[in-house]
């Protein structure tokens, strides 16, 4: 009953996300794309939490619904991307774009269901956001505080660029 | 039928090859942005359900997450600085006019 309610979930979530990310690709209004583009990120959030992964969700929500979806909504207005009626038009390639973008899939698909992947009979940890703190924190402490200086040169590198002179 | 790894990749895959689609498909340089952000959400999709069928020991995978998260971010931030600088100077954000290297 567990695994019922799991699968339900997944296609409820999962159809909600891949609707939503099909549409952030195709409505004509860059606005609406962005809008879309937040529901998908919240879609991906709600799979985390399937996936026994709290934090990383709580993180999805908070960075990427939060702010990375301000941050383009700024962009977009900034730039008056939104004034045209029609300010998400696909360019001259899109057909060979579609071509790809579906070859790409079948051969994606054909490689996850031809792989024998090690599927481990190990238990989750009881609460895995503890387990995660752990591990950033003693094997991974190095790329955390790479991933700080990163953060600190890429919020100056933004400002300088940025700046009206 | 019990959920498994396969479902998520199959889901992962298709949010990369719609990603994809966006990212060559497009004119407006912040959609562009935005579908690079869908086949980010995919590769972290596919890691942290790795991180749940095949590691659940260790979570490697949702470490993984956590800096795809942090360096997308990032990204996004300096892209945007970017597109906002270009349009200052060709007061347009459709790439296919933005074509010479030069001003």
């Amino acid at each position: 009953m567990n695994d019922f309610f799991l699968l339900a979930a997944f296609f409820l979530v999962g159809g909600l996300t891949l609707l939503s990310a099909v549409l952030v690709v195709t409505v004509p209004k860059i606005v609406h794309s962005a809008l879309f583009l937040a529901l998908s990120f919240v879609g991906v959030a709600a799979l985390f939490v399937l996936l026994y992964a709290e934090f990383v969700a709580a993180v999805q929500v908070l960075i990427y619904a939060g702010a990375v979806v301000v941050l383009m909504l700024f962009a977009i207005m900034l730039t008056q991307g939104s004034q045209t009626p029609q300010s998400n038009l696909p360019n001259r390639q899109w057909v060979l774009a579609l071509g790809v973008a579906g070859a790409l899939f079948i051969v994606l698909i054909a490689v996850v269901y031809g792989t024998a992947w090690p599927i481990s009979t190990s238990p989750l940890p009881a609460y895995t956001t503890q387990a995660l703190g752990q591990q950033l924190f003693t094997t991974y402490v190095l790329p955390f505080e790479i991933a700080s200086v990163l953060l600190l040169v890429a919020m100056v590198g933004a400002i300088i660029i940025a700046r009206e002179d | 039928m019990v959920l498994s790894l396969e479902h998520f990749l199959v889901l992962s895959a298709f949010l990369f090859c719609v990603g994809l689609y966006g990212a060559l498909a497009k004119r407006n340089a912040v959609a562009i942005m935005m579908a690079i952000e869908l086949m980010c959400n995919a590769v972290t999709v596919a890691f942290v359900a790795f991180a749940r069928y095949a590691d659940p020991a260790a979570l490697a995978g949702q470490v993984f997450a956590v800096f795809i998260i942090t360096v997308a971010a990032a990204e996004v931030a300096l892209a945007l600085a970017i597109v906002l600088a270009l349009y200052r100077l060709r007061r347009t954000i459709n790439v296919e006019d933005i074509d010479l290297l030069r001003w």
